[in-house]
């Protein structure tokens, strides 16, 4: 499938659906990928099962701080220039790129590195939402390694990672990205056609477009957005949605610890709902209470919306007054085994419920 | 004494307070070369009151000319538009993302030139000298007469745009230089789109101001002028001559910082009602809470501050339907005073259920006798839920405060809101815009990402307030008045070095002499 303009345009609504909260602002990716399509190049969009078994994907991604890169404009070869110093390091070249995290900024990168580089890209990604750390990767929970990685700046620095594992390999690569401004880009989770098919979770690409569609169709045509986003999740491997709670923002409260904005939102019911939902937040909204009751919690998606407009709302857009209306919906069973739960299940973010799927919460 | 006056697309309004008084307000139709507007509005009010010119210390002038030359692409100059970020910012060229005509009027004479720095201050490149005056020569060969320099984290760190500002101006003389550092904030292509704009309306902005000073001139009108910009502070002329974009929508901040002022509230919610539409807008500390979205100008996206303002379809004009269930949000708009049924039309509206009820006399009466009782309350009913609940929506806590009305249309709200504390009636609504410009204070803000690495955050902080109140001093602010009214924290996600984003506002009185 070759990407047309507006499919991008509802990728990017989509994305920052799939981003719960962070991920960073699409924009500029999105206006990258159509300065690509302006040029006349294309983006070949490929359905993870059409590869073959034994061709190399190399995924590529920003990493740092949005907050950066919508000032520091990247050049847009930096994660080409990771993915062929990554070529190079394995003596193989790459059959097609990957996008490691659906939410956010992260779904248009391999979009641009594709386009340069005439590379198809895979219909799936490594999150299947947006996570703050690499090692959050589905890639990783099913044996894929994360290194080696290569992480380059706009002036062509690139550090090559071989780490012990992907949680160092992480660490490792945040200092570097800091040292290179704050915002960098890399290459990692090289892997065969065979480890994408049992590894990644597919059809996130797609998904995204058609979330960003159907609320936009639903819009134009003046029917509830997010009724009709709920209706159409059940055709999707995120099978299930509803709307968990519908009201008006009274507290939003942020810190800072060790780089992450933590944050907390506290929402008072409008009817039906009544009493407060609070959602907490690690850069992407964690778990939703209601008196001290969980609601949904991490990985299952916690999606904050204008009620108005059915605009997904970013963590640092939040304000006292919206009128939100929180969805939940739950992941894909690849994302819910004990083995992904133990790499990036609620106890991994210092929560101390267990994980619930959201079909089993009243 | 003081005179505001707000220069809009239809009217001219002049207001002349003496401190929080208003001695006398009017409205004269804008003229197209501005200067005998302003004189026009400016007889009546002297003549109404009395007041001599030799009175008047200073006049504040708040202007929508600027905004509306960027919407309907006139009036414009073709700009150089440099930018300092190579190799970085390449993927995305100046001017990326905006309306094709708009881009065309501007000419697309774009530069991308090695610079910049990162967010912590170390260069991304070292300013390529030579590449400037390249573009020099080009600025010259090509006959532009104005520029725009956008160097990556300028607001943290501007010394290459002021260098490359140096050279040009070295080789180009009287070319108009816009500097992003001093127009936005981080947001690199908001920044850079504000600052292009910018440049284009050099022309403009200085024969706005001369006919500002003309007008005041031939009255005889010595005092200092000033003009309002988007967060409802003033500028001195030579600044807005030279940044004209930020008086870009002073409009709704003047009117809803005249509406707190003839209230006598600073923290309320205010409605503005129109002939279509209500902009509801929440004041906090006597200014409007600003809206954290990204604001599109003539299509072109920027990241100006300005007021959050919520506009519902509840106007003077709304259409009634449904034997009263149903207000709006269409509307018979201008057409008011043939469509309505009391001006003899067939078209039931808000205003009609009003007089219907008797709660005000205007048009003819006997036109809406038939009006059914039930009608007429539910309709009122309605009114009010309309207002009531864009109220609600714009409150940041369920503590009820008071509803400052002003706009035409007020006179549809006769009861109280359940969401309000008090619902305010203030005289001299109609010129709350010029009201607004008269009382505006001078402010200095900054805005910058900071590296809290070795240094505490106290240190920091308190470096920034005093920072954005030196800034206010140096705009004209009164010493001693000087107070630092918002500060906001947000630290970089995902990125473990202490680096935060703060942003200081600080406003003083003007020093009157």
């Amino acid at each position: 499938m070759k990407l047309t303009s507006e499919q991008l345009i509802d990728l990017s609504v989509g994305a920052a659906f799939l981003g719960t909260g962070g991920g960073g602002d699409p924009y500029v990716g999105r206006l990258m990928v159509q300065q690509c399509l302006d040029e006349g190049l294309s983006v070949e969009i490929v359905s993870p099962e059409d590869l073959d078994d034994d061709m190399l994907v190399i995924p590529t991604a920003m990493m740092g701080a949005p907050t950066v890169l919508v000032e520091k404009i990247p050049s847009g070869e930096e994660a080409i220039f990771s993915l062929q110093r990554l070529e190079r390091h394995l003596g193989r070249k790459a059959s097609a790129t990957m996008p490691i995290e659906i939410g956010g900024i992260n779904s248009t990168i391999p979009l641009v590195v594709g386009a340069r580089l005439g590379l198809p890209v895979v219909d799936a990604d490594g999150m299947g939402r947006a996570f703050p750390f690499l090692e959050m990767e589905t890639f990783g929970v099913y044996g894929v390694p994360g290194s080696p990685l290569a992480v380059s700046d706009e002036d062509g620095d690139c550090a090559l990672i071989e780490a012990i594992d992907n949680r160092q390999m992480e660490w490792l690569a945040r200092a570097v990205a800091i040292r290179m401004g704050g915002s960098a880009y890399i290459a990692e989770y090289a892997m065969s056609g065979a480890d994408v098919k049992r590894t990644a979770v597919p059809n996130t690409l797609t998904l995204a477009i058609r979330i960003g569609e159907v609320l936009r169709r639903a819009r134009q045509s003046h029917e509830n957005p997010i009724e009709a986003l709920i209706g159409f999740l059940p055709n999707t491997l995120y099978r299930y949605g509803r709307v968990i709670f519908a009201g008006k923002i009274v507290d939003v409260l942020r810190e800072t610890k060790a780089g992450f904005a933590i944050g907390r939102v506290r929402i008072e019911g409008i009817a039906p709902f009544t009493s407060a939902m609070e959602i907490e937040i690690q850069n992407e909204n964690l778990i939703a209470r209601v008196d001290g009751k969980v609601k949904a919690i991490v990985p299952d998606l916690i999606c904050i919306m204008n009620t108005e407009t059915a605009e997904p709302i970013t963590s640092e857009n939040l304000r006292y007054g919206q009128r939100v209306t929180v969805i939940a919906v739950s992941v894909p069973e690849i994302m819910r085994t004990p083995k992904a739960l133990n790499v990036f299940g609620p106890a991994c973010f210092g929560l101390k419920e267990p994980f619930i799927p959201i079909e089993q919460i009243g | 004494m003081r005179i505001g006056i707000d220069v809009g697309g239809t009217n001219t309004d002049a207001a002349l307070m003496d401190g929080p008084v208003v001695l006398g307000a009017c409205k004269s139709p804008t003229t197209s070369d501005v200067s005998s507007g302003i004189v026009a509005v400016l007889k009546q009010v002297l003549a109404m009151t009395g007041v001599p010119a030799s009175a008047i210390r200073a006049v504040m002038i708040g202007t929508t000319h600027f905004t509306n030359a960027v919407v309907e692409r006139k009036r414009l100059l073709e700009v150089a538009a440099v930018r300092l970020g190579l190799p970085a910012t390449k993927a995305l060229p100046p001017m990326t993302d905006w309306p094709r005509d708009l881009a065309d009027t501007l000419g697309r004479h774009t530069f991308m030139v090695h610079g910049g720095n990162e967010f912590d201050g170390r260069q991304i490149a070292p300013l390529d000298e030579a590449e400037i005056v390249r573009i020099a020569g080009e600025i010259r060969r090509r006959g532009l007469r104005a520029a725009s320099i956008t160097s990556v984290f300028s607001p943290v760190t501007p010394d290459m745009e002021l260098r490359a500002a140096e050279i040009l101006r070295d080789i180009v003389p009287d070319l108009s230089i816009s500097l992003s550092h001093e127009i936005g904030r981080v947001g690199f292509l908001e920044r850079e789109n504000a600052s292009v704009m910018n440049a284009s309306l050099a022309d403009l902005s200085r024969k706005v101001v001369s006919s500002f000073r003309n007008a005041l001139k031939e009255l005889s009108i010595h005092a200092p002028f000033y003009i309002s910009q988007n967060d409802g502070t003033l500028m001195v002329p030579d600044y807005v001559e030279r940044y004209p974009v930020l008086t870009f929508a002073s409009g709704p901040t003047n009117s809803m910082r005249g509406a707190a002022t003839l209230a006598g509230e600073k923290d309320a919610m205010v409605i503005d009602i129109g002939g279509t539409t209500s902009d509801v807008g929440m004041l906090m500390n006597g200014f409007p809470r600003e809206s954290a979205v990204a604001v599109d100008i003539g299509g072109v996206r920027t990241n100006f501050r300005m007021p959050d303002v919520l506009a519902v379809g509840l106007g003077g004009g709304s259409i009634v339907r449904d034997e009263g269930d149903r207000i709006g949000p269409d509307s018979v708009g201008y057409e008011i005073t043939s469509r309505s049924l009391v001006f003899g039309g067939d078209t039931m509206t808000a205003t009609d259920i009003v007089v219907a009820a008797g709660l005000e006399d205007i048009g003819d009466r006997s036109r809406v006798a038939h009006i059914p009782a039930r009608t007429i309350e539910k309709a009122l009913d309605t009114i009010h839920k309309l207002a009531d609940s864009a109220v609600d929506r714009m409150k940041t806590s369920a503590d009820p405060l008071p509803v400052i009305l002003v706009g035409g249309g007020s006179i549809l709200i006769s009861r109280d809101l359940p969401s309000a504390s008090k619902v305010i009636r203030p005289e001299n609504a109609p010129v709350a815009n010029a009201i607004g410009a008269a009382i505006a204070q001078v402010g200095g803000e900054i805005d910058r990402i900071f590296s809290l690495e070795g240094t505490s955050r106290d240190i920091v902080l308190g470096g920034a307030k005093d920072e954005a109140s030196e800034r206010a001093l140096k705009a004209g602010a009164q010493e001693g008045t000087v107070k630092v009214i918002d500060i906001e924290e947000v630290p970089l996600a995902y990125l473990p070095g202490s680096a935060t984003r703060i942003r200081v506002k600080a406003v003083g009185d003007l020093a009157v002499k």
